[in-house]
């Protein structure tokens, strides 16, 4: 990612520190992941730390510090997937594409994480892949889920 | 168009409820992620296309989440409230034809109701809604959320306008106290009181903040996303309302970016508001001015708590901090800030509108108002309901619920988050408000109530919550950082068939030291799934621990998958799914048999039979 990019996402946000999270949030729909050189920018940029920088990257569970895969598969572990069986969905997933949850595939096409909630809970257990919500899944569906994203 | 004065305010709900004809019919159709993910929108435009096709004047008024999840996606043919539910593409067509132009009634789209088996017509005949009372989301199935002119129509900034240009600050504050509203984030603290030691705290430079909270993080609850994506104009309303009262210019919303509609929908929400002299400078033309910025959150359950929010909109990780110095002296860069909950923010134009003795006549002594539940897990009609405080908690399961399905059997219900408690059907004559869930060691939290079945372990669920906070402690005091890994070691140990005399007692000491010592409310209150599962469901545990046994079938360590010989009928399904080819088959339309040492107890087989030939012991 170009200095260029990142000074126009740091103005966006009128250089305040207090907009980091949105910054780095910004700066991930880009790039994926937040690369090394991008948070010594911002860094710089507003004045702050690399250390202060980093410790909020690595803070939040939306901040992946590696890149990630072309497709990111997220499955929902709230309560009420929890009770209706996302735990197995999960596994399912885990043993179909060879990862565990916070991983990249070796080819680049999936991401797999996990999150708390996603306040869809009628449609529980939910995966999300790539921003789409897959609702009432099961095991065997995961398969013909998976086939969607190349 | 700036509004200069209340009086323009008012001229222009005239005019727009002028043009606009009651009678006239429009179309409803709910627009919240639960029915987004169902596809709606297709839905929406399939109608809006078919509207035009077949020449109806009719309005197809895309709205936030009405609440009944469980059924969607939702359409409702307004003014008469005709609720149709299931609504798939290939019905709308019939909706216009039938329903818009001859004006019956589309019979297959209707709510059966599943006790007498009679079709109900009318949104409010249907149990789910009945037994309800809607004021926070009672305009949710009305207005289009990106509509400010919707939101004006029915009264919208009545409220605000009333306040800045007829109560003073102190009058406003006095109100609210008076109405009785708690704070609907979970920890129940009198709103009013909370206003008035921020208003009453010294600034040297006068700065004061006022905050919503809409990080909402308790798994299972839902409610204040479907506030801030249906009806964003009632929170900001209350937090203009509230800034005027405790002297703040300057506001934020803390939102989930896992949450993109809503930070959508509110940021539109500001942009109108805003053209319109309803934030921004001089608002009304009454010389007040308040603004508000939108920080998205990055997915830390801890920032729902107040202290950790705000290190957060410092730009600083979401450590919480002890709080012998309040927020409200000392909050957001060391200024006084008022924090509130999205909900919260939501009942205030309410109390200014109405009036604090109207308000305080919903609920209980010590709770007023409505609370909204999201309604989840093992139930007929998952959904967001909101019901007056003090109702009880088996009128919400069963009468608005619709009990459990597949006609299993309720074993508790989960309120209050990874804070709050399993409270089992012993006490499912409870009122439900701030005080009673505590005295039976649950809580209020933002309202996610979660139904379990005999299906669902007590022990897992306890250790479910506590991974959770595991992953989620922020890790700065000692008490949570390693008494929360300590419990959830042995509730590990006692889900894989380790669990040894002694563990319980264990578990008791390190939640009472973590009830006594940690730092924020996170870690305070984690001990509470943990202490009611044991006090409720004891012989689970005991299960667990002395028989090795987990009587709900859900410890895999603990259980063994089998082949039913009579009801398998060799379909093969479970072959093909198997992972490690542990059922093999036996020839065709033979009972399928299973290998235990090769099995992973994946449970891929319990999922695609659909024989109940697969038993889980």
């Amino acid at each position: 990612m170009d200095d260029k990019k990142i000074a126009s996402i740091l103005d966006k946000y009128d250089r305040d520190t207090g907009q980091l999270v949105p910054i780095l949030q910004d700066i991930q729909d880009e790039e994926n992941y937040l690369p090394k050189e991008a948070l010594v920018q911002v860094g710089l940029g507003l004045g702050i730390s690399l250390s202060q920088v980093y410790s909020v990257a690595t803070f939040f569970k939306a901040f992946s510090m590696k890149p990630r895969g072309r497709h990111l598969i997220n499955v929902c572990m709230g309560t009420a997937c929890h009770v209706r069986g996302a735990e197995r969905v999960l596994e399912k997933i885990e043993r179909d594409i060879g990862i565990e949850a916070g991983d990249s595939t070796d080819d680049g096409r999936f991401s797999l994480e996990t999150v708390n909630c996603v306040g869809a809970c009628a449609l529980g257990p939910i995966v999300i892949v790539d921003g789409d919500y897959a609702g009432q899944m099961r095991t065997d569906k995961v398969g013909k889920m998976l086939k969607k994203y190349e | 168009m700036k509004l200069k004065s209340p009086a323009d305010l008012e001229a222009l709900t005239k005019s727009i409820n002028d043009k606009r004809d009651p009678n006239k019919p429009y179309i409803s159709i709910c627009s919240g992620t639960g029915c987004h993910a169902y596809g709606c929108e297709s839905i929406t435009d399939a109608l809006k296309e078919e509207v035009t096709k077949q020449g109806a004047d009719v309005e197809v008024r895309t709205t936030g989440c009405h609440g009944f999840c469980e059924r969607g996606p939702l359409v409702v043919v307004h003014p008469k409230g005709i609720f149709y539910q299931q609504v798939k593409i290939e019905d709308v067509p019939e909706i216009i034809s039938e329903t818009m132009l001859k004006g019956n009634v589309v019979e297959k789209l209707l709510y059966v109701n599943p006790g007498t088996e009679e079709k109900l017509i009318h949104e409010s005949d249907v149990p789910f809604y009945a037994k309800q009372q809607r004021l926070i989301f009672g305009n949710n199935g009305h207005i289009d959320p990106t509509s400010i002119e919707d939101y004006i129509a029915l009264g919208g900034y009545a409220a605000l306008s009333k306040a800045l240009s007829s109560m003073k600050p102190q009058q406003i504050i006095d109100e609210v106290t008076k109405s009785g509203l708690r704070g609907r984030g979970g920890g129940g603290f009198p709103t009013g009181r909370k206003w008035q030691s921020t208003r009453d705290a010294e600034s040297e430079d006068g700065v004061r903040y006022v905050i919503c909270n809409a990080d909402e993080g308790d798994p299972g609850a839902y409610m204040d996303r479907s506030l801030v994506e249906g009806n964003p104009h009632s929170i900001l309303e209350g937090m203009v309302i509230g800034a005027y009262a405790i002297g703040a210019n300057q506001g934020y919303i803390y939102i989930r970016h896992e949450y993109p509609l809503a930070v959508v929908n509110v940021k539109k929400a500001i942009e109108q508001a805003e053209e319109y002299g309803l934030l921004g400078d001089n608002i009304l033309g009454t010389g007040f001015s308040f603004s508000i910025t939108i920080v998205k959150g990055g997915g830390a359950f801890v920032c729902g708590e107040s202290t950790a929010l705000m290190a957060s909109l410092e730009g600083k990780p979401g450590d919480p901090r002890a709080k012998y110095i309040h927020t409200s002296e000392k909050g957001l860069w060391d200024k006084p800030t008022n924090l509130n909950n999205v909900e919260t923010w939501a009942n205030v134009p309410w109390i200014i509108d109405k009036g604090a003795d109207w308000y305080s006549k919903i609920g209980t002594d010590g709770s007023k108002g409505t609370k909204v539940f999201s309604l989840v897990g093992k139930i007929n009609n998952t959904g967001l309901v909101e019901v007056p405080m003090g109702i009880r908690l088996k009128e919400i399961i069963y009468d608005i619920g619709g009990g459990i399905p597949e006609g299993k059997k309720f074993k508790a219900v989960q309120t209050g988050g990874p804070s709050g408690g399993c409270i089992p059907e012993s006490l499912l004559d409870l009122p439900v408000d701030f005080d009673e869930l505590d005295k039976v060691g649950s809580m209020m939290g933002s309202g996610g109530m979660i139904v379990m079945d005999e299906t669902n372990c007590m022990v897992d669920i306890a250790k479910y919550f506590i991974a959770l906070l595991v992953g989620e402690s922020c890790g700065k005091c000692v008490p949570c950082r390693e008494g929360l890994k300590r419990i959830l070691e042995i509730l590990t140990a006692i889900t894989e068939g380790r669990g040894k005399d002694g563990d319980i007692e264990t578990l008791e000491r390190l939640c009472s030291t973590l009830y006594d010592s940690a730092l924020c409310a996170l870690g305070g209150t984690a001990p509470n799934p943990v202490m009611t599962t044991l006090k409720y469901f004891r012989d689970e545990y005991d299960a667990h621990i002395k028989d090795k046994k987990c009587p709900a079938g859900v410890c895999k360590e603990l259980i063994t998958y089998s082949i039913d010989e009579e009801a398998c009928t060799g379909c093969q399904r479970c072959v093909k799914e198997c992972p490690t080819e542990a059922i093999a088959s036996q020839g065709k339309k033979e009972p399928v048999s299973l290998d235990p040492a090769k099995c992973i107890k994946c449970g891929s087989c319990y999922d695609v039979c659909k024989f109940n030939a697969v038993v889980v012991r």
